[in-house]
C-alpha cells in the first residue's frame, strides 16, 4: 500500500495503563500529525474490554480535531474531507503483552538465540529453560506448570547434530502438562524450532497434550541464526492465540485493517528502519507503565530487551525494589523521609493512570525513571553480545581489539543516536528534563545526538510502516521525533574544578565561544531545531572524546530543542555521597538546563 | 460531547453479585443448579496431577537407551511402589543383577529409548472449592464449577494482602478518621473481619494476626509494614497467596487515610453480619481488586438500576481524590472545561474544577480522581 488514495489514517496503542490514538491527514502532499488523545485502557473491570478506552481515546481525537472518525461505535471508511478515515491500525502491549518461555539446549547457545526470537516477536521471556541451567528436571517442569505462559518456544540442537537433550527437553514440557495464562478450553501453543533429526520425537512427545507447530530451525549451524520462521510463528500464534482471548482483543481485530503488532514489536521496526536509513548506531529506549523495551542497533545487529518488571505505574514499585530507595533517593534534589517517598510508590502502583500534580510529585517520578531506565539498559548489555560458541577468524589487529564471542556489542563511544519514547519522557512538562533523564540513565559517551518522541508515537508509526511506509516515515520525520541536540561528554576523571574540556565554536547568532570547562559541569548551548555548527573540542589530559587520549575533535554539532550539552562529569559518572554537595549539584545541574521552574 | 471517564471502586449498599467458582483443571462439580449454598459448601473437586520424577534408567543400568525396553519391569501406566524395582538387567547367567527401585508411590508414565528417561507421576492432589458467599448456585459449568449468586453488599478495596476467609464483621472504631490501634483490638475479634478507620500500624496487625482475627479493614497502611508482612519488598501488585493468618484489605491506599465515609457507613450498617473477603489483588491484566462480600438474603433490593451506569465524569458528580495533593477528599464536579491546564508540575492535562465539602474548590487533573459509583 502506498498510494495516495490514502487521505486519512487513524492509529492506536493500547499500553498497559493508557490508549493513545494518534490522527494523521496528507495535507498538502505531505502525510502530518494532526491530533492525539488518549483515555485509560480498559481491561479492568466493569468493562473488560479493551475497545471502549480505544473509542474513548478516538472521541477524544474527535473532539480536539473536529474531524468525525466514529459512527456509534463503528469506524467510518473511507474518507471524505473531515468526515471517516481510510486505515485503522492498531498495536497492543495491554494485557500484559505476549508472555513466552523459551527452552534451548545450551544456556548461552541454542536458548539465547530462542529468546532473542522471542523478544524480537514483541514478547516477555518469562524464563529461559535450558538442559545446563542448573535444575534440576523437577524443578524445571514446576516452574512451567508455575507460571502459565502464552505459548512456549523450543529449540536446541543444530541441524544433524544430536537428537537427545532436545528431546529431554521436550519430556521436561511434556510432564509439565502446562495450560495456558487466558482460557480454559484451548491447549497450549508450543512452537518447536530446533534441531530438525528430533522433530518426530517432540511430536510424538507433544503433539496432543499442545498445540504443536514446526519451524526451521532458528539455530541451525552454531555460526548463523535463523530466527525469523520462529518470530513470524510466534507472532502469528500471538495473534490467534492470546489477543483473541484477552478482552475486547477479537473485536479490536475486526476493526483494523491490518495484523494487530505487539507494541515493542513496532516501535522495534521504527528504530531499525531510522539506523538503516541514516547508516548510525542507535540506541532506543521506549519506558511504559508495566515495561521498559530497550533496541539497539549495533554493528548491523538489532537486538531488543525488554525489562517487564521495570516501569512506571504496575511496575513502579518493582524499580524501586530492585534498585533500592537509596539510588531512587540520590537523585532527588531535597530531602524527604523514606516513609512518605514509599508510600507514594505504592499509591502510584496501586492507581498507576494518575499523574504527578506538584513538582515535588514530578521530580520524584523522574528520579525513579533514570533508574528504570538505568537498570533496563544493564539487562540490555548483557544480552545484546556476539553469538556465543562461533570459532571466529581474526586479523592480528582484532585480536588486540574487543569482540571476543560472546562480548557485549553495546558501545557508548560509538553511539550515534539515543532516542527515548514512553510517557515519563515524552510528556516530561519540560524536554530538558527528558535529555537529563536520558543522559544520568543511559550514561553517553563522546558525541551523541538525543531526541524524544514528542507525544508517544512510535508504536503506531511503526506499524503504519509495515503497510504505508511513506506515511509512516514521512510522519515519524517531521512529527514524532523531537530532537533535543547533541551531548558532549569525554571520558576520564579528575578532580573538581580541574582543566575537562576545551570548547570553540561560532554559534549561528554570531557568538564566539571559547571556553575552558572544568571538570564536573554541565554548560548547554543554545542551538535551536535544524542548525549545526563546526567545533573544536579538545579534552585536556587524562580525557578523551574518541579521538584518543588528550586528542582534539573536529566535528559538527546538530542543535536541538536543548542545544549543544556539554558534560564533563566523568565517565565513569558518580554522584557525589556528601548529602549536601549531592543536593547543591543536582540543583545546579538543574540549573543548568533551565529543566524547572523555580 | 464526550465524558472522560475515571473508573472507581465500587461500593454498593446492596446489588446482585454473582462469582464464578472454577477449579484450575477439569474435575467434577458435587451441587447442581438450584442448590443453596454456603461460604464453605465444597462445590467442586479435583486431583492435581501429582509431581514427577525423571529416572535416566538407561544411565543407571549402563546400558544403551534403545535397550531400555528389555529391562523394564513396569510399562507405561502400571503402578509403581517406592523402593520396588522398576527395572532390572539380566545379569550373568542370573547373577550380578543390577536392579532399579522407585524412587516414589504412583505410576509409570513414559519409557523413552532416545534418551534412556523413564517418566513417574506421583499420586494425585486432590483440591477442593468452596461457594466462597452465601448463595445459591445458579449455573453448573459441567466439568468445572459454578456460578453462585447472591444479594447484599459489595465493597471493593484498592489493595489486599491475603485470600479468602469469612467472617463476622465489627467495627472496632468510632469514625473513619480514626486509627486502629494495637489498644482497640482484643481476644473477643477472634475469626471477626474487622473494621478500623485510617490505619493500621504494624504492632496492630501482629496482634490482629496473634489473635487470629479473620480479616482487618482499613483506610491505610505502611509500604515498610507491607514489607515486613510479606517479608520483601512489593514489587509488582498480585497478592492473594501469601500464607498470612489474617486477611488485610486497604480501602484507601498506603499512607495514614480516613476510610471513605461510604464505605465505613456501610460496613457499619452490616456490623454482626457474616462477610465473606478475600484481599487477592491483582493490577494488570484482568485487574482483581480485593472485596467484602456480605449476603442479605432477606433484605429487599431496591428497585431500578442498582449497578452504576457506564457513564463518564459530569458536572454534579462526586468524585474523590485519589492523589497529593487533596488525596482522599470527597467533592463535586463543578465544570469540565475542554482545554488542556498547566498545573504546578507544568504538565499539561485535561482539568476539572471541584468543589469539596468545607467549601473549599480546586483544579485538578482529571486522572487524579475517581468517581464515587453507587
Amino acid at each position: 500500500m502506498g498510494n495516495d488514495t490514502i487521505k486519512a489514517i487513524v492509529a492506536t496503542d493500547c499500553g498497559s495503563t493508557t490508549t493513545k490514538a494518534i490522527l494523521i491527514k496528507l495535507v498538502d502532499g505531505e502525510y502530518r500529525l494532526i491530533v492525539r488523545g488518549e483515555a485509560p485502557t480498559t481491561v479492568e473491570a466493569p468493562f473488560e474490554d479493551v475497545t471502549r478506552g480505544v473509542l474513548n481515546a478516538v472521541r477524544e481525537v474527535e473532539e480536539l480535531s473536529d474531524h468525525t472518525i466514529l459512527d456509534g461505535e463503528a469506524f467510518i471508511h473511507p474518507n471524505d474531507g473531515d468526515r471517516g478515515v481510510d486505515l485503522y491500525l492498531s498495536t497492543s502491549s495491554a494485557g500484559g503483552g505476549l508472555q513466552m518461555m523459551v527452552a534451548g539446549v545450551v544456556k548461552s547457545m541454542t536458548a539465547e538465540s530462542a529468546e532473542r526470537a522471542a523478544l524480537g516477536a514483541g514478547a516477555i521471556v518469562m524464563d529461559v529453560l535450558a538442559s545446563n541451567d542448573g535444575r534440576l528436571p523437577h524443578e524445571q517442569i514446576e516452574r512451567i506448570r508455575h507460571l502459565r505462559p502464552d505459548m512456549i518456544l523450543l529449540s536446541g540442537g543444530i541441524d544433524g547434530g544430536t537428537i537427545t537433550h532436545v528431546v529431554e527437553l521436550g519430556q521436561v514440557i511434556a510432564a509439565a502438562d502446562p495450560k495456558p495464562r487466558l482460557g480454559m478450553g484451548y491447549n497450549l501453543p508450543v512452537i518447536y524450532a530446533g534441531n530438525k533429526d528430533a522433530t518426530d520425537e517432540v511430536s510424538g512427545l507433544l503433539e496432543g497434550k499442545t498445540s504443536l507447530y514446526k519451524v526451521e530451525n532458528l539455530r541451525p549451524v552454531l555460526e548463523r541464526e535463523n530466527l525469523g520462521p520462529a518470530r513470524e510463528k510466534i507472532h502469528d500464534l500471538f495473534m490467534e492465540h492470546v489477543m483473541a482471548q484477552a478482552p475486547g482483543y477479537n473485536k479490536l481485530m475486526g476493526w483494523t485493517d491490518a495484523p494487530i503488532m505487539p507494541t515493542p514489536g513496532a516501535v522495534g521496526s521504527i528504530i531499525e528502519t531510522i539506523a538503516k536509513r541514516q547508516d548510525i548506531e542507535v540506541v532506543g529506549v521506549d519506558i511504559g507503565g508495566a515495561t521498559t523495551d530497550v533496541f539497539s542497533v549495533f554493528q548491523d545487529t538489532f537486538n531488543r530487551t525488554v525489562s517487564a518488571n521495570l516501569g512506571m505505574s504496575y511496575s513502579v514499585s518493582n524499580v524501586l525494589a530492585e534498585s533500592g530507595i537509596d539510588n531512587v533517593m540520590r537523585w532527588v534534589p531535597f530531602k524527604l523521609p523514606e516513609l512518605d517517598v514509599r508510600n507514594r510508590i505504592k499509591n502510584k502502583m496501586i492507581r498507576p493512570t494518575t499523574v504527578p500534580q506538584t513538582l515535588e510529585d514530578l521530580k520524584i517520578e523522574q528520579a525513579i525513571a533514570r533508574e528504570a531506565l538505568r537498570l533496563a539498559f544493564v539487562q540490555h548489555k548483557e544480552f545484546a553480545v556476539g553469538l556465543k560458541g562461533v570459532q571466529q577468524e581474526r586479523t592480528i589487529s582484532e585480536a588486540f581489539t574487543q569482540s571476543a564471542s560472546g562480548a557485549t556489542l553495546v558501545n557508548m563511544r560509538n553511539l550515534d543516536l539515543l532516542v527515548g519514547s514512553g510517557g515519563v519522557l515524552s510528556h516530561a512538562p519540560r524536554r530538558q528534563q527528558a535529555a537529563m533523564m536520558l543522559i544520568d540513565a543511559f550514561v553517553p559517551e563522546c558525541v551523541t545526538r538525543l531526541a524524544v518522541d514528542s507525544i508517544f508515537m512510535m508504536p503506531q508509526l511503526g506499524v503504519l510502516a509495515t503497510v504505508h511506509e511513506k506515511a509512516g516515515t514521512e510522519v515519524f520525520e517531521k512529527d514524532c521525533l523531537i530532537h533535543l541536540g547533541t551531548h558532549v561528554a569525554p571520558t576520564g576523571t579528575a578532580q573538581e574544578g580541574k582543566p575537562c574540556l576545551k570548547v570553540e565554536m561560532s554559534l549561528p547568532d554570531g557568538k564566539q565561544v571559547a571556553d575552558d570547562i572544568p571538570y564536573g559541569e554541565m554548560v548547554v548551548y543554545p542551538l535551536g531545531v535544524g542548525e549545526s555548527v563546526k567545533a573544536k573540542l579538545t579534552p585536556a589530559r587524562g580525557f578523551d572524546l574518541g579521538e584518543g587520549p588528550a586528542k582534539m575533535c573536529e566535528c559538527t554539532l546538530t542543535g536541538g530543542v536543548v542545544g549543544i550539552m556539554i558534560d564533563t562529569r566523568g565517565r565513569p559518572f558518580t554522584l557525589p555521597t556528601d548529602e549536601h554537595e549531592r543536593v547543591t549539584k543536582l540543583n545546579k545541574w538543574a540549573g543548568a538546563f533551565d529543566a524547572y521552574p523555580e | 460531547m464526550a465524558h472522560a471517564y475515571t473508573p472507581g471502586l465500587r461500593v454498593a449498599s446492596m446489588t446482585v453479585l454473582r462469582k464464578d467458582r472454577r477449579l484450575p483443571i477439569k474435575g467434577e462439580v458435587v451441587v447442581k443448579k438450584g442448590d443453596k449454598v454456603s461460604a464453605d459448601t465444597i462445590v467442586a473437586r479435583t486431583h492435581l496431577p501429582g509431581n514427577v520424577q525423571l529416572v535416566n534408567v538407561a544411565s543407571k543400568l549402563g546400558l544403551p537407551p534403545e535397550d531400555l525396553p528389555s529391562v523394564m519391569l513396569k510399562g507405561e501406566g502400571d503402578a509403581i511402589e517406592k523402593g520396588k524395582p522398576i527395572a532390572e538387567t539380566k545379569g550373568f547367567f542370573g547373577l550380578f543383577k543390577s536392579a532399579v527401585n522407585a524412587p516414589c508411590d504412583g505410576s509409570l508414565e513414559n519409557i523413552s529409548t532416545v534418551t534412556g528417561q523413564v517418566i513417574l507421576r506421583e499420586p494425585p492432589t486432590p483440591i477442593e472449592i468452596n461457594a466462597y458467599v452465601d448463595g445459591k448456585v445458579v449455573e453448573v459449568f459441567e466439568g468445572e464449577g459454578v456460578a453462585v449468586e447472591m444479594q447484599g453488599s459489595f465493597i471493593q478495596g484498592i489493595f489486599g494482602v491475603g485470600g479468602e476467609r469469612t467472617g463476622e464483621i465489627h467495627v472496632a472504631v468510632s469514625g473513619p478518621d480514626e486509627k486502629l490501634s494495637a489498644n482497640l483490638i482484643d481476644e473477643s475479634m477472634k475469626g471477626k473481619v474487622v473494621v478500623g478507620g485510617s490505619h493500621i500500624d504494624w504492632e496492630g496487625l501482629q496482634k490482629a494476626m496473634s489473635i487470629g482475627l479473620s480479616g482487618v479493614v482499613v483506610g491505610g497502611f505502611d509500604d515498610p509494614d507491607l514489607k515486613k508482612l510479606l517479608g520483601k519488598d512489593l514489587g509488582v501488585a498480585i497478592t492473594g497467596s501469601e500464607d498470612v493468618e489474617t486477611t488485610l484489605i486497604l480501602t484507601e491506599g498506603f499512607g495514614v487515610i480516613g476510610m471513605a465515609g461510604g464505605t465505613f457507613e456501610l460496613l457499619k450498617s452490616r456490623e454482626g453480619k457474616k462477610a465473606s473477603i478475600n484481599g487477592a489483588t491483582q493490577i494488570r491484566a484482568g485487574v482483581i481488586r480485593p472485596e467484602i462480600v456480605v449476603p442479605m438474603p432477606d433484605a429487599e433490593l431496591p428497585t431500578g438500576d442498582v449497578v452504576s451506569s457506564t457513564a463518564g465524569l459530569d458536572t454534579g458528580s462526586t468524585i474523590r481524590v485519589i492523589r497529593e495533593p487533596h488525596f482522599g477528599r470527597l467533592g463535586e464536579v463543578t465544570g469540565l472545561p475542554n482545554e488542556l491546564q498547566k498545573m504546578e508540575s507544568e504538565t499539561m492535562v485535561r482539568v476539572l474544577s471541584v468543589k469539596f465539602a468545607d467549601g473549599t474548590e480546586a483544579t485538578l487533573p482529571r486522572a487524579n480522581v475517581e468517581m464515587i459509583e453507587g
